[in-house]
């Protein structure tokens, strides 16, 4: 969504300026103490601003986190406790409705991540390839088209979809005109995957998985897939963040010279083979940076599940639901240890999917100088 | 998938017959993949646009026309009986109210913004690596998470159902700093330093001779921004519960999501979203490159 897709490139942006920081100061005459002076009075409304509205916030929602505060009077009052970590207990070790809450909306979004991650980069490397071509008409209108859902304001584009798949949509009306009925996208619960077991016969769970549990829910349950409301979200998605990594794919695209395509033709490559095996792996850093960054922002969707989360369980997320939990029941711990328990999930993955992607041939190369520094110090020392 | 290279040697006749099938077979493949790809750009930009065009043409249908011809954008008969009732509603209030954040909000992140990028480009000071490092901390942490703590904060400081608590928070804004810091670190020393043995001061050096000079990247900056600020949702939920105080997503999401249940209304609900899209789409089509180019640039080496 556009909220989210803003702050990933400004995060791309950061990992630029980082680079570029590592320059060394230039020599510059000038009286140090006013110029200090003069840095740190520029810099301390940023400074001022980022403290109070987000580590003081951070801290204190740490606290309520670990308290039993109802919302009523301030969260440092006296009759505020401090409980320990019973609000993460109930969340994620204690059976009950909490947990069970939880654990839907961590399934929901892990469905929702898991279609819409790889869809939205292959579209975009799609659109990207495809509107990259040196001789073709209209490529900026291909351009702005593709790109302008990703400016609009989500909840107009959430409006637009819930018509679109509404009950007497276009959607429904399309397939009709096939002369099939439409579902009713929006208030459907069962999960895709149980759906489709259900269309080749398989109406009831197989014992094994609707005997054994995982954090309070059955494996069926965990197998369930998106729902079909999710799935228009999951749609929705894609639809909208498509074009802003296009833009990035583009960028890279562009970056990479002739020189390296025409090479490629002359040793007799077929475009695919040259797709596959040159262009790719010259995009790999982008590709990065585009899982990333939709890995980061698809845990963290809030704007459509605020319009729907209130009528259909299976679109609520972790994000909405500490929403959910903290300003509607009133039960702000649990509503911040979501908070945390959603963080804790992104920094983790974020963490492991650039484990996995990491450069080999680098990593290795590291490994190597390192094994011969430390060889080099063993030398020295004895 | 380059097109420009060697299509001649496909006509040429006077190739040995083992050298002219295949390249033959090449421009054959070629002519299928051109078609292949404008089929492919011709669905795929119907997909992107034709959602928008039944936005508009629905919402200025009646609720049955809506109803029952959901796939034909033109209207059977023309009404604006939809905006007329979202005059009725808070509508030109939430707009207002809108604006107003988006506003103020543009010209604080403009300000400030460029004030600490330029800080941290130019000036040396004592801890101004550590500070930029926490800069970059500061973007790595998922927004969403912040939104109870965000609540939590303005509650302590009785800025909660205020325009203020509104928008301040939104100002504190990371990215922009880095937008500024890069592009003040791109142009030339010796404007400033002729500034300087002119006896002008750091902020008056700033203020009217490298500001002045930063303008495209100003522009793209103000657009973020407003674009952003225009947008944001999550915020304006946690930061107000006052209705006198809704925006135009919090206003509409509210409006939306309440009156599911009840009837469709759909030509209400897709002129809301009409009227709340043109603001920044006529932003988007008229700095369009500067739009573009800043998220281009994000992957630039």
């Amino acid at each position: 969504m556009t909220v989210d897709s803003t702050a990933g490139l400004s995060r791309a942006e950061a990992e630029v300026a980082a680079r570029s920081a590592r320059r060394p100061p230039r020599r510059r005459p000038g009286i140090r103490g006013r110029e200090a002076a003069a840095g740190w009075l520029f810099t301390a409304p940023v400074i001022v601003l980022i403290v109070l509205f987000l580590v003081i916030p951070i801290l204190m929602a740490i606290w309520v986190s670990l308290s039993n505060w109802t919302g009523i009077g301030s969260p440092f009052s006296s009759n505020v406790k401090f409980v320990g970590t019973r609000n993460y207990r109930f969340l994620l070790t204690q059976d009950g409705l909490s947990r069970q809450n939880l654990m839907q909306s961590l399934r929901n979004n892990f469905y929702y991540v898991l279609f819409v991650v790889p869809l939205q980069t292959a579209l975009a490397l799609f659109l990207a390839v495809i509107v990259n071509r040196r001789r073709l008409a209209g490529r900026g209108f291909f351009r702005t088209a593709f790109y302008f859902p990703s400016v609009t304001s989500s909840v107009a584009i959430v409006i637009v979809f819930l018509f679109v798949f509404g009950g007497s949509g276009v959607v429904n009306a399309l397939i009709s005109k096939l002369g099939a009925t439409g579902p009713d996208w929006f208030s459907q619960q069962a999960g895709i995957f149980h759906l489709g077991l259900d269309k080749i016969g398989v109406h009831k769970a197989p014992g094994v998985l609707a005997n054994h549990a995982f954090l309070g829910q059955s494996w069926w349950e965990w197998l369930s897939g998106p729902s079909l409301a999710m799935l228009v979200l999951i749609i929705l998605a894609v639809w909208t963040t498509a074009g802003t990594f296009m833009l990035m794919f583009l960028a890279a695209l562009q970056g990479i010279s002739a020189d390296v395509e025409e090479a490629a033709v002359v040793d007799g490559a077929t475009s695919w083979q040259r797709f596959w095996r040159v262009t790719l792996p010259m995009l790999r850093p982008t590709l990065f940076l585009v899982l990333t960054l939709g890995l980061i922002s698809t845990w963290q969707t809030f704007d459509a599940q605020f319009i729907l989360g209130a009528t259909n369980p299976t679109v609520v997320t972790p994000a909405y639901l500490s929403y959910q939990t903290s300003f509607n029941n009133q039960q702000w711990g649990q509503g911040a240890a979501i908070s945390f328990i959603l963080f804790f999930i992104i920094i983790v993955l974020a963490a492991f999917q650039r484990w996995v992607l990491r450069d080999r041939d680098e990593a290795r190369e590291k490994r190597m100088i390192r094994k011969q520094r430390r060889a080099a110090a063993a030398g020295r020392s004895s | 998938m380059s097109q420009t290279v060697e299509p001649t040697t496909a006509t040429t006749p006077a190739t040995p017959p083992s050298r002219t099938r295949r390249p033959y077979k090449v421009g054959e493949s070629r002519l299928f993949v051109k078609v292949a790809t404008y089929l492919a750009l011709i669905l795929a930009a119907t997909v992107y646009i034709f959602p928008f065009l039944i936005e508009i043409g629905t919402a200025f249908k009646t609720d049955a026309d809506a109803t029952a011809n959901p796939l034909n954008p033109i209207p059977h008969t023309w009404t604006t009986a939809a905006f007329h009732q979202l005059a009725q509603v808070d509508f030109p209030l939430w707009f207002a109210n809108s604006a107003i954040v988006a506003i103020c909000v543009t010209a604080g992140r403009v300000f400030f913004d460029s004030l600490a990028g330029y800080a941290l480009a130019r000036m040396r000071f004592r801890g101004r690596s550590a500070l930029f490092s926490a800069l970059v901390a500061v973007l790595a942490v998922p927004g969403v998470v912040l939104l109870i703590p965000k609540f939590l904060v303005l509650n302590q400081l009785h800025m909660y159902d205020t325009y203020s608590g509104m928008i301040i928070p939104l100002i504190g804004d990371a990215a922009g700093v880095f937008i500024m810091k890069q592009f003040f670190e791109s142009i030339p020393l010796s404007v400033e330093e002729a500034a300087h043995i002119d006896g002008a001061g750091t902020f008056r050096t700033f203020w009217s001779v490298v500001l002045p000079m930063a303008r495209p990247s100003l522009i793209t900056l103000t657009i973020l921004s407003f674009q952003g600020s225009w947008n944001e949702l999550a915020h304006f939920i946690v930061s107000r519960q006052n209705p006198r105080l809704n925006t135009l997503t919090s206003g509409v999401a509210t409006l939306v999501s309440g009156q599911l249940g009840k009837g469709n209304q759909y030509p209400l609900k897709l002129a809301a979203a009409l009227l709340m899209t043109i603001p920044v789409a006529v932003l988007f089509f008229v700095f369009q490159r500067y739009i573009m180019r800043s998220s281009e640039g994000a992957v630039k080496e």
